[in-house]
């Protein structure tokens, strides 16, 4: 069909979800009270803000993530053409994962892997 | 014979024959549409009863038996309770990002249904960078499930959103070389051109060894991928209540629950495309007479075979494995999956320009 399956796709996403939310809404009596909209932790009330900081480990392994997936997306027009290429690209791109693999070895040193 | 693309070619030429083209690129438009939900609508039913089924299976008990025939109406009359269940949004969440997150959800798992072959030359959209689109749009998924727990206001969603996060994220990245390494086998990123590329054996077998860790690897990296056990984290249920949907009631949390495993279907689908040939039938060499009785088996059948074998495989992990701990999940990704993928795709692209596959 072309590209304007997306169109349809999306419009078919929002409608599915939209005509599900809405019919649940009709259908429903709801009656309301002072606990209803509390969050649910477990029954106990909860204490304080909920934004709050969090563990820094999550933000280093987003970081590191970021550096492959750049890498990944230069991967995929080199995938497409290594076979005719030939041991060219085979060359190039040990060299480009050995200078990742250091960036790699260097967080590794550093700590950045480790669950603190 | 009777085929999905043949259907689909005659209600293309009947409907040019009737109307002009606006009118039939219009009708076509919501045929497909519909297909897609009604297809979204079954599967979710469909899987959600296979899951419980097969659980129950492998722990030796009976599972859903009360509604329907063997309990096969199950998941129908759970998606009727949860339509009358009130959709509630606590005190101090953010309303905007709490609504929005299950929408975003959906529309993710919707667009990934395009490049997907169903059956012979029966494809929404053959795009040129198949591949490179599937990987680039499943990686929106994350966003909906950071935008649900970070908006619940609640410290049990907030900590299932961010391990989801920081999960997703690392193993993309083993599920992306294991995918680019049949790129390179195949040299095209197009979904058809790498079935076609298949008909003359899939990449399994004809890949050797280092294709087999790849299939390993990325059927590791798309179950944790997908937040499946032993890698549901996210929503660890002795832990964090539900993880990320602790918040979620009613239709937006049935929202969330198809599109899980709408999700769990469509990579399975990317795998069985990508390793096990799609929609081409089983050949062995020469045994011409064993190949005919292969061919005559519809390739619709072939394509959702090899996919719900898959699917059964993630739910064998389910009840297999225990659960990890964060970091020994994180350990596994980065300290043995990515060096070993990468060192994979070097094996395979020095395979590959030998000339060493079949």
């Amino acid at each position: 069909m072309g590209p304007s399956s997306l169109i349809v796709l999306i419009i078919a996403a929002i409608a599915f979800s939209g005509i599900a939310i809405l019919i649940a809404k009709f259908v429903l009596k709801a009656s309301t009270n002072k606990q209803k909209g509390e969050p649910y932790e477990c029954g106990i009330p909860t204490q304080g803000k909920t934004w709050i900081q969090l563990n820094v480990g999550y933000y280093l392994f987003a970081l590191i993530f970021l550096i492959f997936d750049v890498e990944l997306v230069f991967l995929y027009p080199w995938a497409v053409v290594a076979k005719s290429i030939g041991w060219v690209a085979f060359i190039e791109i040990i060299i480009f994962f050995f200078i990742l693999f250091m960036g790699f070895l260097y967080a590794h040193k550093k700590g950045a892997l480790k669950w603190i | 014979m009777w085929s999905f693309s043949h259907i689909a070619n005659e209600i293309h030429e009947w409907l040019s024959k009737t109307f002009n083209p606006t009118l039939t690129l219009i009708i076509e438009m919501v045929i497909a549409g519909v297909a897609v939900i009604g297809l979204f609508a079954a599967l979710g039913l469909v899987l959600v009863i296979m899951e419980r089924k097969v659980s129950a299976w492998i722990q030796i008990r009976l599972g859903p038996n009360r509604v329907g025939s063997k309990g096969m109406l199950q998941s129908l009359a759970d998606t009727l309770k949860l339509l009358v269940k009130e959709g509630l949004t606590p005190n101090g969440a953010d309303k905007i990002m709490f609504n929005l997150a299950p929408f975003i959800a959906m529309i993710v798992a919707m667009l990934l249904m395009a490049p997907i072959a169903f059956a012979k030359d029966f494809q929404l959209w053959d795009l040129n960078i198949g591949v490179l689109y599937v990987s680039a749009v499943s990686s929106i998924m994350v966003i909906s499930i950071l935008m649900a727990g970070w908006s619940s206001n609640n410290k049990y969603s907030l900590m299932g959103a961010m391990r989801s996060g920081a999960q997703i994220v690392s193993y993309e990245l083993s599920a992306g070389l294991s995918i680019l390494s049949i790129v390179v086998l195949t040299g095209s990123l197009q979904v058809s051109d790498i079935i076609h590329s298949q008909a003359n054996g899939w990449w399994i077998f004809k890949g050797h060894i280092p294709a087999w860790i790849a299939f390993v690897t990325f059927i590791i990296a798309v179950t944790a991928e997908t937040n499946r056990a032993p890698f549901d984290l996210a929503e660890a249920e002795s832990e964090l209540t539900a993880g990320f949907h602790t918040e979620y009631s009613g239709m937006k949390f049935a929202l969330f629950f198809l599109a899980e495993y709408v999700n769990v279907f469509i990579v399975c689908a990317i795998g069985a495309t990508l390793f096990l040939g799609g929609w081409m039938p089983f050949h062995i060499g020469n045994w011409t007479a064993f190949n005919h009785v292969m061919d005559y088996i519809p390739s619709s059948v072939w394509f959702f075979g090899k996919t719900f074998f898959l699917i059964f495989v993630i739910m064998w992990f389910r009840w297999t494995f225990p659960r990890l701990r964060i970091d020994q999940l994180l350990n596994l990704e980065w300290k043995y999956l990515l060096p070993i993928s990468m060192i994979n795709l070097l094996l395979v692209t020095a395979m590959a320009i030998l000339g060493w596959h079949f």
